[in-house]
């Protein structure tokens, strides 16, 4: 025996002596501690076999989606006990519109499993009486042949039973593999199982679980009544819709998530297909990390995650601000018009320094934006008590080009028909300054008569336009276009606006 | 008391059930099935025979075990039976207020199905014969390529068995003068056995070796049928002392055999 090797020895003897005495500590959370700084993987099955069972056998706590079960908070494998009923029943697919799922758990998608890297996992598959069809269960998350599927082919009124040690850490989907298989995972017939790594997933707030999947219905989207599967649009990768957790309502209105500003949420996202590759993305939010693919790395600071078909993902983040968040396939017509649109709600106060809701709403011109000097000039003028009729004129063509021109027109002519001219206008020549401070301020709306032309269109209220902009602007086309003259002075607009009482849901 | 028994309820029964109806087909020297027979391409001799018009029904199936007081719910061997055989009658000879005597019978095992078969000098039905009764609708003898053939199928598959069967002949009999072949409930076959397939549907490039002793290992990739193909599958999840609550089945017999 050589020096080197007599050392080794010593080495592994001391290293069993200290494990042999911590007897409350896994061998695998021994086995992360000692490596995790220097390791670049964990080792895959290899490292994930940490032993026979230990303790009494464990019922999995199954939950229904978007819900997502407790985590397992073991420090050593255990045997669980997984009872998993496949049910064919007749759900909602969209508002008055119903499908024949075939289900796992009596939802879409089925039941979420969760579970430790290196428990023995006893799965039972029940398939209800009523049933008619064979069903089976291929777990991504299971080492060996078929994932299961073999091993769970389970006629109606019957149950199967095998068993399987979790080795590989991650998010797996689960779903139906018997013939037609497409048509069985089209029903519906996936879920996720999570298997823990052996130290847990960082704690956060809220956990949440959506599945998206495509469905191919013989009628049209949102087609009223009972819909039947469509082979051929499957055939075709033509779906009718696309939906998170199986339903076009299953994440809008009261079934929206719900978390609060200030928590750390968790989305456990997969993807059934059968066909589609998701690219999911949460509008409003950034995922501060994703274990992409469900794996044991993390990206931070994404965008859109594409979620395979057959695959899934985990998602972080932080809710600053409260609203609503919407998650969608950022394939967006998807969302918009096959329903892959979810809602996230937050509640919470309010945070102006991060994010400030609407400040400005004003009409972009880009380079038909005018400079903003001689608007400045004015409102100096009018602070010193100076302004004279020249520079109201020069801010009010200023301003006029940046609100008004749009619909009148840069030269006041409007467009015949639409929106009226203000050139020339006898219309305006017959109102008195009050009448057209409050057709600003209120706008103007139904039928009249100006040079001898009807018009007949809607001028929304300009309210959200302080009372020195108004004057300047009238004052401006007053005296412009061969109009009559005159001039209306700050007061005189505050004065209108003072008597004015705003209408609810008035611009600003 | 058993005799006795079958005094009283055979003439009741003798009302309700028709005796079966035997109709005769003409078979096929190369009927196409989904079966992918390698030796074959496909096909299959379907010698001439005749299989009964109905299912067979709740009322035949208990006269048939007063006759045969070894297939009684309770005595039959639990090996042929599983423990839900006939466990929807009230009793092991009285079908109870739930059960319709018109209704066809199901939870029998492949087993009992047999026997009953064997009794009235016949036998259950090939798959291919079943598969070639099946072929037909109303109007054609082989409909399989019409869409709305596959579209019936299928409707009824997606229909879980929440309701109480419907009785036998309530249907439109097919081309055939035969009824419910589709539609009322699944039906045994006597070689179902034979027909292996993978619990996993994705393992076509590597069938285990029970499919190389199978009569046929089937490819499920044919589109067109995979209706037929759902219920090969359905068949093929089963053990011949199964039962479910909407698997029946009717006989076939072999036309010489057939008394002049």
């Amino acid at each position: 025996m050589s020096h080197t090797a007599r050392i080794s020895l010593l080495v592994l003897a001391a290293a069993l002596a200290v494990s042999a005495c911590s007897k409350q500590e896994s061998p695998a959370a021994a086995d992360s501690k000692a490596t995790a700084p220097a390791v670049a993987d964990t080792g895959g099955s290899l490292k994930g076999d940490f032993g026979p069972p230990q303790g009494e056998p464990i019922k999995a706590i199954l939950t229904s989606p978007p819900q997502v079960p407790p985590p397992t908070n073991r420090t050593a494998p255990a045997k669980v006990i997984v009872e998993l009923e496949v049910i064919e029943k007749e759900l909602s697919i969209a508002e008055g519109s119903t499908y024949t799922f075939w289900t796992f758990g009596g939802t879409v998608p089925g039941s979420f499993i969760r579970v430790r890297q290196g428990d023995t996992v006893e799965f039972h598959l029940n398939n209800h009486p009523d049933s008619k069809m064979p069903h089976n269960i291929d777990l991504h998350g299971v080492t060996g042949p078929g994932g299961g599927a073999a091993s769970s082919f389970t006629a109606p009124g019957h149950s199967s039973q095998f068993t399987f040690k979790a080795l590989n850490q991650g998010l797996f989907v689960y779903h139906c593999a018997t013939a037609p298989v497409g048509m069985h995972v089209a029903n519906g017939m996936y879920g996720l199982i999570l298997v823990e790594p052996p130290q847990g997933m960082p704690p956060v707030d809220k956990e949440f679980y959506v599945m998206q999947g495509d469905f191919y219905t013989v009628g049209k989207f949102r087609e009223k009544g009972f819909q039947a599967f469509d082979m051929q649009k499957a055939i075709d990768e033509n779906p009718t819709y696309v939906l998170f957790n199986g339903a076009e309502t299953a994440l809008t209105g009261d079934n929206a998530l719900k978390a609060n500003v200030g928590e750390n949420v968790r989305l456990y996202v997969g993807n059934g297909g059968p066909n589609l590759v998701s690219s999911f993305h949460l509008i409003g939010e950034i995922f501060d990390k994703v274990w992409y693919e469900g794996g044991t790395r993390f990206q931070e600071n994404v965008q859109t995650t594409l979620v395979p078909a057959g695959g899934a993902i985990i998602a972080d983040f932080h809710l600053e601000v409260p609203g609503s968040y919407v998650l969608v396939d950022h394939s967006i017509f998807r969302a918009f018009n096959k329903g892959a649109l979810g809602i996230l709600k937050v509640e919470g106060p309010e945070d102006k320094s991060i994010y400030s809701g609407k400040e400005v709403d004003s009409v972009y011109l880009g380079d038909k934006a005018a400079s903003m000097v001689a608007v400045e000039t004015a409102a100096k003028s009018e602070a010193a008590g100076t302004l004279t009729l020249a520079e109201q004129i020069k801010a009010g063509e200023s301003l006029f080009a940046g609100t008004c021109s749009v619909c009148h027109q840069g030269n006041g002519i409007g467009l015949p028909g639409v929106f009226p001219p203000l050139a020339k206008s006898d219309y305006l020549a017959a109102r008195s300054k009050q009448e057209l401070v409050g057709i600003i301020l209120n706008g103007l709306t139904g039928p009249l008569k100006v040079n001898g032309s009807d018009y007949n269109s809607v001028m929304p209220p300009m309210s959200q336009l302080n009372d020195d902009e108004i004057a300047n602007i009238l004052t401006f086309t007053m005296n412009s276009w061969d109009n009559a003259g005159g001039q209306v002075t700050k007061a005189e607009v505050a004065a209108v606006r003072a008597a004015t009482p705003r209408p609810a849901g008035a611009a600003h | 008391m058993r005799a006795l028994w079958s005094m009283v309820l055979l003439p009741m029964l003798g009302s309700a059930a028709q005796s079966p109806a035997w109709v005769q087909l003409p078979g096929s020297d190369s009927f196409e099935s989904v079966l992918n027979y390698e030796d074959s391409a496909g096909k299959v001799s379907v010698a001439p025979f005749e299989l009964m018009a109905l299912p067979v029904t709740n009322a035949d199936f208990l006269a048939f075990v007063i006759a045969h007081p070894q297939w009684q719910r309770g005595a039959a061997p639990r090996v042929f039976a599983e423990q839900r055989y006939l466990q929807h009658w009230a009793g092991a000879l009285e079908l109870g207020a739930a059960t319709l005597p018109r209704q066809p019978v199901t939870q029998v095992s492949w087993f009992a199905a047999q026997a009953y078969c064997e009794a009235q000098g016949a036998h259950l039905p090939t798959w291919s014969e079943w598969e070639f009764s099946a072929a037909a609708d109303a109007t054609r003898a082989d409909a399989r390529s019409d869409p709305t053939w596959r579209e019936r199928i299928l409707s009824w598959y997606a229909k879980p068995s929440r309701e109480a069967l419907v009785e036998v002949g309530k249907s439109t009999p097919d081309v055939n003068g035969v009824y419910d072949l589709h539609g009322l409930v699944w039906e045994w076959v006597e070689d179902y056995a034979a027909m292996l397939v993978s619990g996993d549907n994705r393992q076509q490039s590597d069938p285990d070796l029970l499919q190389f002793c199978g009569a046929g290992a089937i490819a499920t990739d044919d589109r067109e049928n995979y209706a037929v193909l759902m219920r090969i599958a359905m068949l093929s999840s089963l053990e011949a002392d199964d039962t479910t609550v909407n698997l029946g089945f009717r006989c076939a017999r072999n036309i010489e055999r057939v008394m002049p």
